[in-house]
């Protein structure tokens, strides 16, 4: 049998698995076997020796404490997320290692935790947190839906866009109306609840750059995405 | 105005929301406004003073255990029975007891507060006992982190002026007796062989678990388990009881239970009293509480964070049960839907769901699409999806997994067709 396998690297799944970031690895599973693909899905922990021939790679977000054990390991596999990113691998980061995967986090109390530079953001510890609906507009995935629940305030440098700019909700600060990042096919985003089901788009969007990289070329199924839809409608209009 | 005619008037306003059908915020809130020394003042006059029940997952039922257990030991001990645990549905339970002039006839206080309205709450009265059962994802949207949920709970630890009862299976329910100072503390656990039965977050997270399972002294052990009885280390023997409550994590909670009513009566205990009523305690409303409909039961099992979920769906077993799903997003559940997407639902798939409904339905219907758990309806409508599910199940027994607030509409529909307790 010829079977299409499609690798998945998930991030630290011990640490950094807050906020059901655990359903978007689940939708990157099933509907890559939807559209007839073999996912192989292989976990990243700290210390861990990081694999070769990865297709796609995943991050969520985590408690404060998760990100200082983090922290030091991701700067130890920075080169190899870097390749990875470079060479148009799709990845998916939330909350936690979008912040990561920018410059810098400044702390409340002034220090620096150094990211890997992956992305041209920096982050700033904030007086409050940002929680709640959100829903932003991006050109190339229309309206994107999730939920927001950060303390860290993310501005953009002069490189890079937004992921989408902020319809309803805070965003990457509250202040600009910004939200996430984009690089090559890495997506930076503060959105979970989760983010990929009810945008089956930018699911599809990470499993198409991942297929086509892989295999030259990339025949979708038609999955039937009438509850998505009929979510993301009732999530428009909840309350913040 | 005088005391007595505040409380007499708070009375009255919440005699006319019992009618109105409403829940206890609205004279709960009209106490505190003309009277805000009211709750201070009733429950000083506790001679037990108070005992503070919280933590993510369990507080409704241990709490009512814990009440039916000192009751057993000859203690009046109120608590709000409502499952409101805000200050004002401890004001509105406080209102519906009081005499005329004021006074609270009861021993002692065991009142459940959910770990942010419970630093509130201490402001005022500290407690002599408090009862510390976990910390579990709940609601981070209002909590913000599981650590910070910590140290709301140890602050209400510290706070304590007796003793503070702790799960010594929870590593950040442990965490909180470096922090004691001139409290006691006095630990409830497990038996190795039922660790696996109750995985605390970072296991279920696949944290190591290096902190956990501690050999801590504990004053209650619940040392084996299976269908029709437990068994609990209590000091130096052992005893075994079957129970009417459902769902492991009840059981569980009878040993935190336990230890506290050890701790609160101290010598004069009378256990063959105690474990006799243990054994009839029946589950809280919603939280297991069985229905009658068409001559067949229908379960409610409230859900509320995915541990919560997860336990349910493994203590309750779909074989031969109809099963609904009801999700709401206010303020009282959690908005976020971030939770369903931590719980698995592959032990549905055989027999599939047959109503999915609430505010969320389709988020709900969205996750069980990728677990490929089919459903045979979909609505936001609870009243109407309730009837659907009637309906549609007649003749079998029926369980429904439902949020708070999807909860109390469920009942109040279930309330027009068949007996359904009131809680006041």
């Amino acid at each position: 049998m010829n079977e299409k396998r499609i690798t998945i690297l998930q991030l630290y799944p011990k640490d950094m698995n807050i906020y059901g970031d655990w359903g978007n690895v689940l939708v990157l599973k099933r509907r890559l076997e939807w559209h007839g693909y073999t996912p192989v899905l292989i976990e990243y922990n700290p210390g861990d020796s990081f694999p070769s021939d990865i297709d796609l790679v995943l991050g969520g977000g985590g408690q404060d404490s998760g990100q200082d054990t983090v922290q030091k390991d991701l700067l130890s596999i920075s080169a190899n997320l870097h390749d990875l990113a470079d060479s148009g691998t799709p990845m998916l980061m939330i909350c936690g290692l979008y912040q990561m995967f920018g410059k810098f986090f400044k702390a409340q109390d002034g220090h620096i935790i150094e990211g890997i530079s992956l992305l041209d953001i920096e982050t700033h510890a904030g007086p409050e947190r940002l929680i709640g609906n959100i829903v932003t507009a991006s050109s190339e995935f229309g309206d994107i839906v999730g939920y927001e629940n950060h303390s860290g305030q993310t501005f953009l440098g002069t490189n890079i866009k937004p992921f989408g700019r902020v319809v309803k909700g805070a965003g990457n600060n509250g202040q600009d109306d910004t939200e996430g990042a984009r690089y090559k096919n890495v997506i930076g985003t503060y959105l979970h609840g989760s983010i990929l089901p009810k945008n089956p788009n930018i699911a599809d969007f990470l499993i198409e750059k991942a297929v086509i990289k892989k295999y030259g070329e990339f025949t979708p199924t038609v999955i039937d995405d009438r509850f998505a839809e009929l979510a993301r409608n009732v999530a428009l209009k909840r309350p913040r | 105005m005088q005391i007595p005619y505040v409380t007499l008037l708070g009375k009255a306003v919440r005699k006319i929301a019992l009618l109105r059908g409403g829940g206890s915020a609205l004279p709960g809130l009209f106490i505190e406004t003309i009277d805000p020394d009211f709750i201070k003042r009733t429950l000083d006059q506790l001679p037990q003073g108070i005992v503070i029940v919280s933590g993510t997952n369990g507080k409704t039922t241990t709490t009512k255990m814990t009440v039916e257990l000192l009751e057993s030991q000859g203690l009046k001990v109120f608590t709000n029975r409502t499952g409101s645990n805000f200050t004002r549905g401890v004001a509105a339970a406080l209102l519906g007891e009081v005499d005329k002039k004021g006074n609270l006839d009861a021993d002692i206080a065991v009142l459940e507060l959910d770990e942010a309205h419970a630093i509130q709450f201490i402001k005022t009265i500290p407690p002599r006992y408090s009862l510390l059962l976990n910390v579990m994802r709940d609601q981070l949207d209002r909590f913000g982190e599981i650590d910070a949920t910590a140290k709301l709970l140890t602050k209400i630890a510290v706070s304590t002026t007796d003793t503070v009862i702790l799960n010594r299976e929870d590593p950040r329910i442990v965490g909180i007796s470096s922090s004691l100072k001139d409290q006691k503390a006095v630990y409830f656990g497990l038996s190795p062989k039922l660790l696996t039965l109750f995985p605390n977050d970072d296991d279920i997270h696949g944290q190591p678990a290096t902190l956990a399972h501690s050999t801590l002294p504990a004053e209650v052990i619940l040392s084996d388990l299976n269908d029709d009885a437990a068994q609990f280390t209590i000091g130096d023997h052992t005893v075994t009881t079957t129970l009417e409550l459902k769902g492991v994590y009840n059981v569980y909670n009878a040993a935190a239970a336990l230890a506290l009513a050890r701790v609160v009566v101290g010598d004069t205990l009378d256990e063959t009293k105690l474990i006799d009523t243990l054994a009839h305690v029946t589950p809280a409303f919603g939280r297991g509480e069985t229905l009658t409909i068409d001559g067949q039961p229908l379960e409610l099992v409230l859900v509320k964070n995915p541990s919560g979920f997860r336990l349910s769906l493994s203590s309750f077993k779909p074989a031969g049960y109809q099963t609904m799903i009801a999700i709401n997003d206010n303020y009282a559940d959690g908005r976020d839907m971030s939770w369903l997407w931590d719980v698995n639902f592959d032990t549905l798939q055989p027999g599939g769901v047959s109503t999915v409904s609430g505010l969320r339905a389709y988020d709900m219907a969205l996750r069980l699409q990728y677990d490929e758990v089919a459903t045979a309806h979909v609505d936001t409508d609870l009243a109407a999806s309730l009837q659907y599910f009637i309906v549609n199940g007649a003749g079998l027994p029926k369980r429904i997994f439902c949020t708070y607030t999807a909860m109390l509409t469920l009942r109040r529909e279930l309330a027009k067709i068949t007996d359904v307790e009131t809680i006041s």
